[in-house]
């Protein structure tokens, strides 16, 4: 999995709230399209107006967040549907991280799976990142997982299984896989426990 | 002490890996040739052999065709997408129920109608309704599919545990109010985010009341409640369901199962981390309005105002009654609302009437074996004989992938789950509601309040 230590890079403010994974990706990209040709699909359905031409009023329309790595979202971002494909859409266009004061739960998993970071923080601080990212002459932003701080002075929470594995790019199969001898362990004892679940 | 949600939690704990990150066994997993498919591709691109086939069964839904006899998909594509997936269940040994086969259907139908899902068990699926499941007292979450990969990896799954939340639906609720009107009403009230961190255990006198099918259809919107998991302590009801089913225990070990299950519920002095109470008795049919599942309201309110880009969407005036509107679809089905009580439901209202006739109207049982039930039953000619499309097995129009969708800017009453933007296709307008408010509205060509019926 690709890392995530740094990264420097211009900010969209995306404030709608409820932006579920239908709107992300329409379900008919699902279907077995490459990883990397997701992203001309992603947020079609805004980014585009009935006829294909781009929608001008769409944020990552508009030349200053062209090549946008970083959204600032609203409220429940990625609510909806589990496809993982969402993800990859967006990472296909070149977003590497999210902020939002809270997200599907489905897609926040999602994300840590592909070295996407997801920053939950409370609604007046991304409101705040939201108008710096909307500002005439807006600078980049950094984002330091490592010292979990963005612009130097933002500070956020994040588990630290999740920070660890972006800083790393661990594979979870991986690791997991490790453990085997503590899952096989597990079965036989729960075999005994509760034979119905194991059928014979 | 212990909340149903800890109880099972605990029992499945393979390794305490730090900062309430568990490494958790999975009892059972269900796959779709949709998301299941990419799973089994992902796993054989990285050479990992399925840990316990024995544990995972699979069906085929979203991207079947529902066209009246039809065997495979709609699209090329499709069909090469059932193949894949049946080929790759055969060479891994994992049970797929195909299409035509007594045991095929919507994943969320099918588990706990072939008894795979069990009281207990910890369930996963790369489908967000997977927590449809927790109606028999699982724990059961949908995954994407880097998780799922894992799962068929590993048997296990990494999760951070979430915080725990009763909602009790106290009091009866009133004739014409279903399960489905009890779940809406409570996303209307604490919102889709109202959910976010938390495991629900769904309570009460009105949850008691209801049989399985109605638990499931409540427990099948949790993810609009954006909550991790919900659930439904099991009960005698939950037993009786069970017993006979084709994965469900049987002689010896099932009075082993049921005796750990009895142990399941929550203690009575069991704490939640935080509690919701919904008066149920004073409760109308609900029905949306907008463009996200807490924009609702009963059928015998008026439009709203607080959301406009929702309203424009939709093609609504505030302040206008909601009964009255246009309506020009109507979908019975999903893994929501295709039971049989759902279909019977639907019947009582349209036998001996005709839908209008500018409805499109369309019945899509949730399996082949509902489908059986109900054509034995009779009620495939009450809808027939109404106009209405009587079709096959599958996830249809609620996601459309099979390309079952509503026309642009065209309203569907639709039984499903999921009213965003583009969601029964692009600019189509969604109202989600019961089998029965739905099934009236085909009959009068627009939305109405059961209750007149």
């Amino acid at each position: 999995m690709q890392k995530f230590q740094t990264l420097t890079a211009v900010a969209a403010p995306f404030p709608q709230r409820n932006v579920d994974t239908d709107l992300i990706i329409r379900i008919e990209r699902c279907t077995g399209m490459p990883k990397e040709e997701l992203g001309k699909y992603a947020f079609e359905m805004v980014r585009f107006l009935p006829g294909g031409a781009e929608n001008p009023e769409f944020v990552l329309n508009q030349r200053r967040y062209r090549g946008a790595q970083i959204l600032v979202c609203g409220e429940f971002f990625g609510t909806g549907s589990s496809r993982e494909v969402a993800v990859w859409a967006l990472a296909s266009m070149g977003i590497r991280c999210v902020i939002a004061p809270s997200f599907g739960q489905i897609f926040f998993n999602n994300c840590f799976q592909n070295g996407l970071l997801a920053i939950v923080l409370p609604q007046a601080a991304v409101d705040a990142l939201a108008q710096e990212a909307a500002a005439p002459g807006a600078k980049p932003f950094t984002v330091d997982l490592e010292a979990q701080t963005i612009n130097g002075s933002v500070r956020f929470d994040i588990a630290p299984r999740n920070r660890k594995m972006l800083l790393e790019g661990l594979d979870e199969i991986g690791l997991t896989q490790a453990m085997e001898p503590k899952i096989a362990a597990f079965q036989a004892a729960d075999r005994k426990r509760r034979p119905w679940i194991y059928p014979s | 002490m212990k909340t149903l949600f800890d109880k099972i939690w605990d029992q499945h704990l393979v390794e305490d890996l730090g900062d309430g990150v568990h490494l958790l066994h999975v009892d059972r997993h269900l796959m779709h040739e949709l998301s299941g498919q990419r799973g089994q591709v992902e796993l054989k691109k990285r050479g990992i052999r399925i840990r316990n086939p024995e544990l995972t069964i699979g069906s085929m839904d979203h991207v079947v065709s529902t066209v009246p006899g039809a065997k495979g998909g709609n699209f090329p594509w499709a069909d090469k997408m059932i193949e894949s997936f049946r080929a790759e269940g055969k060479r891994t040994g994992v049970k797929i129920y195909d299409i035509g086969e007594d045991g095929q259907g919507i994943v969320h139908v099918v588990g706990p109608e072939l008894g795979f899902t069990l009281p207990g068990t910890t369930l996963l699926c790369g489908d967000s309704h997977t927590c449809t499941h927790g109606a028999l007292g699982a724990l059961a979450w949908g995954i994407g599919t880097s998780e799922l990969t894992h799962v068929l990896a590993t048997q296990t799954i990494v999760q951070q545990r979430p915080k725990t939340m009763r909602a009790r639906f106290e009091g009866k609720p009133a004739h014409a109010v279903t399960a489905k009107d009890l779940i809406l009403a409570l996303i209307g009230k604490i919102g889709t985010a109202g959910g976010v961190g938390y495991a629900v255990e769904y309570a009460g006198e009105a949850i008691r009341g209801l049989e399985m099918e109605g638990r499931l259809t409540v427990c099948n919107l949790s993810i609009e409640l954006g909550a991790k998991a919900g659930m439904i302590a099991p009960d005698e009801k939950t037993f009786a369901y069970l017993k006979g089913r084709r994965h469900a225990p049987a002689g010896a070990l099932w009075e082993q199962a049921v005796a750990h299950w009895r142990m399941l519920p929550s203690d009575a002095d069991a704490k939640f981390d935080k509690e919701h109470v919904l008066d149920c008795t004073t409760l109308a049919p609900q029905i949306t309005w907008g463009t996200s599942p807490e924009d609702v309201i009963g059928v015998d309110g008026r439009i709203p105002g607080n959301k406009p880009e929702a309203l424009a969407y939709m093609g609504l005036a505030e302040g206008k009654p909601i009964a009255g509107t246009r309506v020009d679809r109507v979908f019975i089905g999903s893994c929501t609302n295709s039971r049989l009580p759902d279909l019977r439901a639907a019947a009582g209202i349209v036998r001996g009437r005709k839908a209008a006739k500018h409805v499109k109207a369309w019945v899509v049982p949730g399996s082949w074996r509902i489908k059986q039930d109900a054509e034995a039953e009779g009620l495939h000619e009450i809808f027939l004989a109404a106009g209405f499309e009587w079709r096959e097995a599958g996830c249809s129009m609620c996601v459309g992938v099979n390309g079952d969708l509503v026309e642009p800017q065209a309203r569907c009453v639709s039984t499903s789950n999921r009213n965003f933007v583009g969601r029964q296709g692009p600019q189509a307008r969604t109202h989600l509601a019961s089998p029965a408010t739905a099934a009236a509205a085909a009959i009068a060509g627009e939305v109405v309040d059961v209750r007149s019926f």
